[in-house]
């Protein structure tokens, strides 16, 4: 054992007066270990990387680089039928955009139609969950045919809707005579257009957020339940003071995804009203900002405009998700 | 060995990773680069396939014309990518122009498209002028210009044209005490739009209940407009449609249609109008010949041979089609050879006849397909050369390469806020308003 030159004398430092260390005779197996043990050590280190390496390269590729293409595109005039032909124009496409009344417009109608969309759909949502909640027949089926509409394509349902929603010989206009309700143009006037709009987005999210809301409500401990019973809680102050408490997570999550939705509305208003297509009405009267996007872009084909109202509307989303953070994390505090 | 296995199992799974990614991201880069392989005759059996991007029906299929060229040439096979709409056509056309790649051997593009085409995408495409058998005067003139760039290029070949006259219900004039034939409703109104509209003042006097004189203020003002001999562009290229008053005055009597009633307050094409028709809730409506099978489609039975055809005041024109040959596409010597063929004068009257797309070569309308048409909707009316008559007269008017923006602005955000209230003047401010912030770039 003794005659190992490596374990005679300690190994010199660079620059010390030791000398070198001589090369080392190894068995074949003694390398092959060796050899395997670099193999592994590799390993554990790139490998995870080589794994998670094709979503990022798909995500520089069609995420970041767009990104950036956008941010590039937005700071200068150029159009469609050209791309490559760019002229640089600064802050100007972004200045435009304050006093673009189009714009504002379009983000008014993007706020007030998320409101209409979001508040009842959650609020239907959380009824339908609760019901569903209960001891029911067949409550596989319910379940299943909640989930229907969200499986349905937008264009489809939209196309629906608009025959319903027709002026002169819609289902809806046809059914509100009878209870003497006016004749109402859904496509032409402000709220009604919005209304409906926001229906079909009702129509499609509800059955979706109100399965969330079960699987969240079947997670609560029964036996909050027995004791509330014993305090002589009835259903009602059973709902209030015990699920709705305990759904308070669940709820935050589905209101920022049904924020995100809604700001980012636009395959239902444009297949509204297909004729005037992108511009959302002969007044822009449920114009999204979607919408507005695509109208200066693809149909008017003003890529830098578009790219700086896409970068606004970016912004924006960054905005609404910090509040959305600030509320969520003082709720926790305050709970 | 084991490890050797495992490593190169690993590799394997790498590589196979990595050929995925790039491939993807080279996907669309390798489409231009591949034309040379399958040019020619090369593709394997020996046949060439020709390849056409068209939008909706143009009616090329259903009137045999690509089985007729088949069986003239046997190495030769035709087939057709058709996309519904046109709003989802072009932009995606202008993409695929713009680079170079995911082209058909052959575009369809529509005339109001074809100015846009015309000055931004001429590189890219073929000069159809210089191809063996194209004949210029086989054309009507304006039509042939209108493919043409400044330095003579001729980019596109029309299919069709639509001679605009008025259509109209025998059944609902008569009801309204209004003539009848054709030759006495044209008299009525000749020359003039604005005598049509006293015509529907008439109308509305004694008119069946529930229905008006025409259809949607979209389309009368659509008629109006595209008679004028200027209309959004100068023939310079200069946007002159707020200050033209051929504009302004169109607008202003289609206003005053709507304020009056006159028309319906739906838009074109949208399901609404479509039950305006099948209901026959009005009376005429401003139609090129196309239109008459698109009424067929949307009417009940009864409504066959109630029409007639009379000339609408003065005559203008409404849709056409003109075909391309972009460079980049993999047979482009055969695709011009096609294209020269389908275009040609006894083609587009074989076109008529089937789809009622109507010729766009002054020559095919002596033909027998032409003078002889006779049509469902208009019973025994000779509808070939009541269109050739109004082919005749349509003006050569400029046109730019965002007329459709600037009209869709003035139909769609323009007269139809009539019919909902608005006076002329705010309508016109806020289709003005909207039009200029689509202009501006």
């Amino acid at each position: 054992m003794a005659t190992r030159h490596d374990t005679a004398a300690p190994l010199a430092k660079e620059g010390g007066a030791a000398p070198a260390r001589p090369e080392v005779v190894r068995t074949t197996d003694e390398r092959r270990r060796a050899r395997m043990s670099r193999r592994w050590q590799r390993d554990m280190r790139w490998s995870p990387y080589a794994f998670v390496s094709p979503f990022f390269l798909l995500f520089v590729a069609f995420g970041l680089f767009p990104l950036i293409y956008t941010g590039w595109a937005s700071l200068h005039t150029v159009e469609l039928t050209a791309p490559t032909d760019m002229k640089w124009a600064g802050l100007h496409n972004y200045t435009r955009i304050f006093d673009d009344d189009f714009f504002w417009n379009a983000a008014k109608n993007t706020l007030t139609m998320g409101i209409i969309s979001t508040v009842p759909q959650l609020a239907m949502a959380m009824g339908l969950a609760h019901i569903l909640n209960y001891k029911l027949r067949a409550s596989t089926f319910f379940r299943v045919v909640m989930l229907a509409p969200y499986a349905t394509s937008i264009a489809a349902a939209s196309l629906v809707f608009v025959l319903l929603f027709g002026r002169d010989y819609g289902m809806i206009n046809w059914a509100l005579h009878f209870v003497g309700g006016g004749h109402i143009d859904w496509q032409n006037d402000k709220w009604p257009s919005q209304i409906a709009v926001s229906s079909i987005v009702v129509w499609r999210w509800t059955g979706y957020n109100a399965l969330i809301y079960l699987a969240a409500m079947q997670a609560v401990p029964q036996d909050l339940y027995e004791s509330a019973a014993l305090d002589g809680a009835n259903r009602w102050q059973q709902f209030f003071h015990v699920t709705l408490p305990q759904l308070r997570p669940t709820i935050l999550f589905t209101c920022v995804v049904s924020t995100i939705g809604a700001s980012q509305l636009f395959g239902e208003p444009l297949m509204f009203d297909a004729n005037k297509g992108a511009s959302g009405g002969a007044e822009h009267q449920f114009q999204t900002l979607g919408l507005y996007l695509y109208e200066q872009g693809w149909v008017n084909q003003h890529l830098g405009r578009a790219s700086a109202i896409a970068w606004t509307m970016f912004l924006i989303l960054i905005v609404i998700g910090i509040v959305n953070y600030v509320i969520s994390r003082r709720l926790r505090e305050s709970s | 060995m084991r490890t050797s296995i495992r490593r190169s199992r690993r590799l394997g799974a790498l590589a196979a990773v990595a050929a995925m990614t790039t491939g993807l991201l080279t996907g669309c880069a390798n489409d231009s680069g591949s034309k040379s392989d399958t040019s020619g005759d090369g593709g394997g059996k020996g046949k060439t396939t020709i390849t056409l991007g068209l939008f909706g029906t143009m009616g090329f299929k259903e009137a045999g014309l690509y089985t007729e060229y088949e069986k003239l040439h046997p190495n030769i096979s035709i087939q057709e990518n058709v996309i519904e709409k046109n709003e989802n056509y072009y932009p995606a056309l202008v993409n695929h122009l713009t680079t170079n790649s995911g082209l058909q051997d052959v575009q369809a593009v529509e005339v109001g498209n074809i100015a846009e085409v015309v000055q931004t995408q001429a590189s890219k495409l073929e000069d159809l002028s210089k191809v063996a058998g194209v004949d210029k005067s086989n054309w009507l003139d304006w039509k042939w210009q209108q493919a043409t760039t400044k330095d003579g290029q001729t980019i596109g070949l029309g299919t069709d044209i639509g001679p605009m006259a008025i259509c109209y219900r025998k059944d609902l004039f008569k009801a309204a005490g209004l003539p009848s034939d054709r030759d006495q409703v044209s008299k009525l109104w000749a020359g003039d739009w604005s005598k049509l509209v006293s015509t529907g003042e008439q109308y509305k006097k004694k008119a069946p209940s529930g229905t008006t004189f025409m259809d949607s203020p979209g389309g009368l003002l659509n008629a109006i407009l595209s008679s004028a001999s200027q209309k959004f562009y100068d023939a310079s290229g200069k946007v002159i449609y707020k200050s033209n008053p051929a504009v302004r005055s169109a607008f202003n009597l289609t206003a005053q249609a709507a304020k009056d009633g006159l028309v319906q307050s739906q838009p074109q094409f949208q399901p609404g109008w479509d039950q305006l028709i099948s209901n026959s809730k009005f009376a005429s409506v401003a139609c090129p010949p196309w239109m008459l099978g698109y009424i067929k489609g949307k009417s009940k039975a009864d409504a066959a041979g109630q029409w007639d055809v009379a000339q609408a005041p003065q005559a203008g024109n409404w849709g056409g089609t003109f075909l391309t040959v972009p460079k980049s596409g993999k047979n482009v010597t055969e695709a011009e050879k096609f294209v020269t063929w389908l275009t040609a004068p006894a083609q587009q009257a074989k076109l008529f006849a089937v789809q009622g797309s109507f010729p766009s070569a002054p020559s095919a309308y002596a033909m027998s397909q032409v003078t002889g048409a006779k049509n469902q909707m208009t019973g025994d009316a000779p509808i070939g050369t009541i269109f050739a008559q109004a082919a005749k007269s349509i003006p050569t008017q400029p046109i730019g390469p965002k007329d459709q923006i600037i009209q869709q602005g003035l139909t769609d955000n323009g007269v139809i806020l009539v019919t909902k209230g608005k006076s002329a003047d705010d309508a016109w401010n806020t289709a003005t308003k909207t039009i200029d912030n689509n202009l501006e770039q």
